[in-house]
């Protein structure tokens, strides 16, 4: 049985700062990376992070020890991705910033990123690590099982729920994962990996109590060198894979668009039978 | 010839279209050895992959189903150091990409995911930014990893199939220990329409179908087709989630994608904007979905989606 008398929670959740999905997104035509000028915490990670805060509260709180740190790795604006996510309300934030990773692939970022949350785990330990199911940018859903397999941790992605139970004295989390055919349910033994859909929760909004006490949060913003990571082994130094070219696909153009007289679907079908689509 | 490696993690007879897929690609690319996640396939397997030009399967010593990915990641990347291949392909499906992240980490190669088509030398073309960017990406370091999305090239049967060898790969001790398990499989019902991904035809609903999917669906099977839904949706509970198309549900390029009551906001766009050709019902002019329609009728989906079933009925007569 889960009591509130178990350890304290340590949970790290991922977030990254990622262009608005709202506005046009494009490469730069340098090599093709993403413009970031219209950049915003990614709305699939706010899922992440009200899981790990949900999971402390169920837990009993940040007065029972639990803790959620928000971390990202990013330019010198990412920074605003963890400044959101203290507003959301996460504990303590980690802003990993350094030159070198520009052009990090998902083997870069996984590195990097899997020697900070060693560096935050400390003497500590770290129990869960959140993220979200995709970036909005680079849509690989790369990076979270890259992160686990560089910790050496238990994974269990794209789940819908996410409980701690108990086996014994050992914390399970145990977890409901949606796929197109079946539905699982999956269990891990902590400390484990967690990438979390926006079917789990509704994220809350900051209010302007909790804008407020995000200022007076520690943030901390750590290089390549605080971690002890080589440079060489991120950004397009290090990256295994590389973008050779990038075209914008030719933007759709609007067809023709009819009112409904009492034969549009039969003009439908006609339509469809012109692009021998029948 | 240099081998190309296919993961399969379960095949049965009939093979998927996705597995043969992946075949058709390794065959072109070299000699096709499949490694699968099972100890032991059953009858027919074998000869089937020889049809799409497997020479060799590589099975594991011991069960790996129950668990989830990262036993089946320790036992690929045994498999690549036996084998030695030039290239390991596996489907797009989320615990595919899981093996396959994993995997890079663990043999120190690039991986490359949501592939639309593979070139010469393994370069990997994929969309980006929601499908409206096409890049080409190579994997620089190790042995490329690519997952590749269905519907990618025409399943071939090879010239002159052989039965392929079996052979039995040692499982890593380690892995299996801190490895998360399932504990509990419930299938979706059955459908006997095409599964979302694959089809060629795709009819979506959206909020304005009010609840009532009887539509979406008579017109879908008088396509042949699959049914997909706005996130609204399948929030509302009309129709189960794993028909969500968008975003955050399943992304589809179908010859042909009906969206009917859906206005189009930019996370449903990212999973049909690459369909062929898009077929818009709404009842508002003004709808973004519009902007992307080949043809749009803006009309009352339970007119217009009705009346369009009965003529396809009647000219198929
Ligand atoms: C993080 C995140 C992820 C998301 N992921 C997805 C995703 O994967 N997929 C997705 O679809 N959405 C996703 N969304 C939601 C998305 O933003 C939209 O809210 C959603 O797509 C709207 O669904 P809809 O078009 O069915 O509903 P609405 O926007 O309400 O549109 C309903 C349309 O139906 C029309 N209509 C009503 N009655 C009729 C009638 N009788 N005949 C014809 N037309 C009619 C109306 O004119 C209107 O245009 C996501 C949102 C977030 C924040
Ligand atoms: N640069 C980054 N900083 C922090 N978290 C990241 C970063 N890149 C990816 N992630 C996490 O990994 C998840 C999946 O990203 P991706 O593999 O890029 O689709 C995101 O939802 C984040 O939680």
């Amino acid at each position: 049985m889960h009591t509130a008398a178990e350890a304290p929670l340590n949970i790290v959740v991922l977030v990254k700062h990622v262009p608005d999905t709202q506005f046009d997104r494009s490469l730069t035509d340098e090599n093709f990376t993403v413009d970031r000028s219209e950049s915003i915490l990614s709305e699939l990670d706010e899922y992440a992070l009200e899981a790990a805060l949900q999971l402390v509260e169920a837990a009993g709180g940040k007065s029972s020890g639990g803790k959620v740190t928000a971390v990202t790795m990013g330019p010198d604006q990412a920074v605003n991705a963890v400044k959101k996510a203290l507003q959301i309300g996460a504990h303590e934030g980690f802003h990993l910033n350094d030159a070198a990773l520009a052009g990090s692939d998902a083997a870069g970022t996984s590195l990097a990123l899997a020697a900070l949350i060693r560096y935050i785990a400390g003497d500590d330990g770290v129990d869960l690590v959140i993220t979200g199911m995709a970036s909005t940018d680079g849509e690989t859903s790369l990076v979270p099982a890259q992160v686990a397999e560089r910790l050496d941790l238990p994974q269990v992605t794209f789940v819908s729920s996410a409980e701690i139970t108990y086996d014994g004295d050992a914390p399970v989390l145990r977890a409901r994962r949606e796929g197109a055919t079946h539905t699982d349910v999956l269990e891990a033994p902590l400390p484990a990996l967690v990438s979390v859909t926006d079917q789990i929760n509704e994220p809350r909004y900051p209010d302007f109590r909790s804008i407020i006490a995000a200022k007076k949060k520690p943030l901390h913003v750590v290089t390549l060198a605080d971690l002890g990571v080589d440079a060489s082994a991120v950004g397009f130094a290090g990256a295994w894979t590389t973008v050779d070219s990038a075209q914008p696909r030719a933007p759709r153009e609007q067809g023709v668009i009819i009112m409904d007289e009492g034969d549009a679907g039969i003009q439908l079908v006609d339509f469809l039978e012109s692009q021998k689509l029948l | 010839m240099a081998s190309v490696l296919v993961y399969l993690d379960h095949p049965v007879v009939p093979l998927s279209k996705p597995d043969r897929e992946l075949l058709t690609i390794a065959a072109a690319h070299g000699d096709a050895v499949v490694a699968v996640g099972v100890p032991s396939v059953e009858n027919g397997v074998a000869e089937a992959l020889g049809e799409f030009g497997a020479l060799a399967i590589c099975l594991p010593t011991r069960e790996l189903d129950q668990f989830l990915v990262a036993p089946k990641a320790a036992f690929l990347a045994t498999v690549v150091q036996e084998v030695s291949p030039s290239a390991v392909l596996l489907d797009n499906g989320f615990e595919s990409k899981e093996i396959a992240a994993r995997l890079g980490i663990k043999i120190f190669s690039g991986v490359i995911s949501d592939v639309v088509s593979v070139g010469e030398g393994f370069t990997a073309t994929k969309s980006d930014l929601a499908g409206s960017y096409l890049a080409t990406a190579k994997v620089t370091h190790g042995t490329p990893v690519l997952t590749i999305k269905p519907n990618s090239v025409e399943p071939q049967p090879a010239a002159d199939p052989e039965l392929p060898e079996q052979v039995r790969i040692q499982c890593p001790e380690t892995g299996t220990v801190k490895a998360a398990r399932i504990t509990r499989r419930d299938n979706n019902k059955p459908s006997t329409r095409p599964s979302l991904t694959e089809a060629s035809v795709v009819v979506a609903g959206g909020r304005g179908v009010n609840g009532d999917f009887s539509v979406i669906e008579a017109l879908a099977d008088a396509l042949g087709g699959a049914v997909g839904a706005s996130r609204e949706a399948t929030d509302a509970g009309w129709i189960e989630h794993s028909a969500q198309v968008g975003q955050t549900g399943q992304v589809v390029s179908p010859q042909l994608y009906i969206s009917a009551g859906i206005s189009g906001a930019i996370q449903q766009k990212a999973g049909m904007q690459t369909s062929k050709v898009i077929v818009a019902v709404n009842k508002d002019a003004d709808s973004p979905v519009f902007e992307i329609a080949d043809f749009g009728v803006v009309g009352d989906l339970f007119t217009v989606l009705p009346q369009a079933t009965e003529e396809i009925k009647k000219r198929r007569s």
